[in-house]
């Protein structure tokens, strides 16, 4: 085992509990986050997570207020303080929607700055009522937002439940129903999500779907809340489904892959938070630094795996994106040679290296060595040969496909010259950009709208197709 | 022909037309859209809503689909309100309504128009897809059945739209600028769709821009500019002066009078 891994002989229950515990949290999140993020209204998430603190005050007021005044007494008062919680939670998640909406419009402003101004409000309402009582609640503002998740493994539920793990019990619930909602109203909560004015007009309302999400939202929050952290919370709710989101094109897919995201992302969040600054700080010469966070090392790991798929991502990834314009790029510097030497071919005019390379730099976008690495490829796939004194020539291959590009070119330009006049000098440097996108289907098909031409405007021969079709096009 | 002359005699039954719009008007932030609109649609027609931008034309179709409120008035699906027809009403939104990289394919959102017909929580089974698909063979996409849509062209997207609401097997069709930036052949699909529709005595209302194809593809017309400027057949009603009336300044006033109750009370 390598030094940096060491650490983890340490492995406990505690540190099984802790990742059970966070993976579950953040799977919960991933769902309604789902759809909150193809709503568009990831920043909801963000603002749900601050303002449902004030139900959570709201919940604490009246049951405190109802044991204190002797309707309850102190054992109902502990049994249902976390059912009051979540009633809170779920009557500010909703509001917060319902007071967005209104905010936005009659003060006719953008929704975003509706949300920015309604849950900063109720936050901070919520905020100045838990200080008030800060004294007489079990809930503390600063564990609020960072949460104790290396503590989850302490606080335990008794033995009818296998004196699991309180924080995995909530969570593991709210998964299980967010889950059994999600599956149920699959349907619906796509149609809502893609098209809210069919969806209503078929009878199944946005608006109330919408209200349905944020009360989800809401719950799966509060029950993340005290494991996690409201930070990690935010991150849970947008980074596992934008991840998804990369690497999918289906909405079952993607949820799906969220829920393996959020999982992998507890998972490597708590081992690197064991091993990693151990490691990296010990090679700076810190002796004392043992491990970090596993909250912040969470959401740092929901951001790393985030940046792997917008660079790896099969379709729109960066990666994928620089190899499809590299290829392409290099299929045009290849075409624009091939074209070239059999127009010089034609001419009669003899193609030395240097010539060639100085032509087809001229008015050229393509960088110097993409066109070197072009006729280097040319060359070793037997497309072009060089003669004694450094000519180069086309090989019966490479005028197979150089005519292909030729006749692309000066098809295209006497479509241009027949069918809206265009001027000698619009029609090449149309041609010119042309001629790549024309394939042989395409070529033919201008052919025979043509009526076959033999030549171009500029009375030029079009070179008939290859009796064996090139690579090229 | 069917105007309110006639809505309002005794004989009238409002069951018999596809559409009746009765005194309708809409308003957005106290702005009045539409004013007193009174329509009834003959069965079996193919009908243009035309008339400039901001003319209401839009909101008229939301107004009938119950999305957005209306100020006064009533909106009558064979003699009913709304929210009794829904089986009945098929819609095709605007293109740009939507978000076409919504991760969907073009059989999930054509399956979307049978979702009332599914049923609350029941998935989208076999026989559903089946229906879907066939209704993206008949405007001919059925290849393209697993594409996500945000690899379709925009023609093909409207295509997709066209057969959404196609699946939901409707008599009365609400249909948005189906026509707007679309290739030819597109188009052409379209107006199949459409006469086919009108032979099965199906009632479609369109909202269309392009006032050179309205005689060619409708035979009835709704000139709207926030109140109905003239409605018939086409032949009779599309005249010169009714379409400057519609497009040209003489609601001018109309709309200063709106404005200043938009002001007034604001």
């Amino acid at each position: 085992m390598p030094q940096w891994l060491e650490p983890l002989q340490a492995w406990s229950s505690i540190d099984t509990w802790i990742v059970v515990t966070a993976a579950l949290c953040a799977m919960a999140c991933a769902l309604p986050g789902a759809f909150l993020l193809l709503r568009r209204q990831s920043m909801m998430g963000d603002a749900l997570s601050h303002s449902v603190l004030l139900g959570i005050a709201l919940a604490f007021l009246v049951a405190y207020g109802l044991k204190s005044r002797g309707v309850v007494d102190e054992a109902t008062y502990r049994a249902t303080w976390h059912t009051a919680m979540f009633a809170g939670a779920v009557l500010i998640g909703v509001a917060t929607a319902v007071l967005t909406e209104m905010v936005r419009r009659s003060g006719e402003m953008e929704s975003s700055a509706a949300l920015g101004v309604t849950y900063t409000s109720l936050f901070a309402l919520g905020l100045l009522l838990i200080r008030l009582v800060a004294d007489k609640v079990d809930l503390d503002p600063g564990c609020v937002i960072y949460g104790n998740i290396e503590a989850v493994a302490l606080d335990r539920l008794g033995a009818w439940v296998w004196h699991l793990p309180r924080g995995a019990a909530v969570n593991g619930g709210v998964l299980l129903a967010n889950l059994v909602l999600v599956t149920l109203f699959f349907k619906e909560l796509r149609i809502s999500t893609f098209d809210p004015e069919l969806s209503t007009s078929l009878g199944i309302r946005a608006d109330v779907m919408h209200y349905g999400l944020m009360a989800v939202t809401a719950v799966t929050v509060v029950a993340a809340f005290e494991s996690v952290g409201s930070i990690l919370v935010i991150a849970m709710l947008i980074v596992p489904p934008a991840t998804a989101y990369l690497l999918t094109r289906r909405l079952g897919q993607m949820i799906a892959v969220s829920l393996v995201v959020a999982a992998a992302t507890a998972v490597v969040g708590h081992v690197s938070a064991i091993t990693l600054p151990g490691a990296m700080f010990g090679a700076l010469g810190f002796s004392s630094v043992a491990d970090a966070s596993t909250s912040g090392m969470m959401a740092v790991t929901g951001g790393v795996l985030f940046s792997l798929a917008l660079v790896a991502s099969p379709h729109q990834g960066l990666v994928a994106r620089a190899i499809r314009r590299l290829a392409w790029n290099v299929r045009v510097a290849r075409e624009d040679v091939l074209g070239l030497l059999y127009r010089l071919e034609e001419m009669r005019v003899p193609a030395a290296p240097q010539e060639v390379y100085r032509l087809l730099r001229e008015g050229h976008a393509v960088a110097g060595w993409l066109l070197k690495w072009a006729l280097w490829q040319l060359r070793r796939e037997r497309m072009i040969e060089a003669e004694a004194e450094q000519r180069l020539r086309l090989t019966e291959r490479g005028r197979a496909a150089a005519q292909n590009v030729v006749r692309s070119h000066r098809l295209w330009e006497t479509f241009l010259q027949r069918y809206f006049g265009a001027s000698d000098e619009r029609q090449h440097v149309s041609a010119h950009v042309t001629e790549h996108f024309i394939d042989r289907r395409l070529r033919e098909e201008l052919a025979a709208e043509l009526n076959r031409p033999e030549t171009d405007p500029q009375g030029r021969t079009i070179p008939p197709p290859p009796a064996k079709p090139g690579s090229q096009g | 022909m069917h105007d309110t002359a006639e809505s309002s005699n005794e004989g009238f039954d409002a069951s018999q037309y596809p559409l009746v719009v009765r005194d309708l008007t809409v308003a957005y932030q106290r702005k009045p859209v539409l004013w007193e609109v009174d329509y009834t649609a003959p069965q079996g027609s193919l009908i243009a809503i035309v008339g400039p931008n901001g003319a209401g034309k839009s909101t008229l179709l939301k107004a009938i689909l119950d999305l957005i409120p209306r100020l006064s008035g009533e909106v009558l699906i064979f003699g009913k309100p709304y929210r009794k027809q829904r089986a009945r009403v098929g819609y095709v939104p605007q293109r740009e309504s939507v978000d076409w990289d919504f991760p969907v394919s073009a059989l999930d959102v054509v399956a979307m128009g049978l979702y009332r017909q599914i049923g609350w929580c029941r998935p989208v089974t076999r026989r559903y897809r089946a229906q879907a698909l066939e209704a993206l063979r008949h405007v001919g996409l059925a290849e393209l059945a697993q594409r996500q849509i945000s690899q379709l062209s925009g023609g093909q997207q409207q295509r997709v739209f066209l057969a959404r609401a196609l699946v939901q097997n409707a008599d009365l069709y609400l249909m948005d600028e189906p026509f707007a930036s679309v290739d030819a052949a597109t188009e052409q699909a379209i107006v199949d769709v459409l006469r086919e529709l009108r032979s099965r005595g199906k009632t479609a209302l369109v909202v269309h821009h392009d006032l050179g194809s309205v005689t060619d593809y409708f035979d009835q017309v709704v000139l709207l500019n926030m109140r109905v400027v003239a409605a018939g057949p086409t032949s009779e009603v599309f005249t010169p002066e009714n379409i400057r009336a519609t497009y040209g300044g003489k609601l001018a006033l109309l709309d200063e009078v709106g404005e200043s109750m938009r002001l007034g009370r604001g």
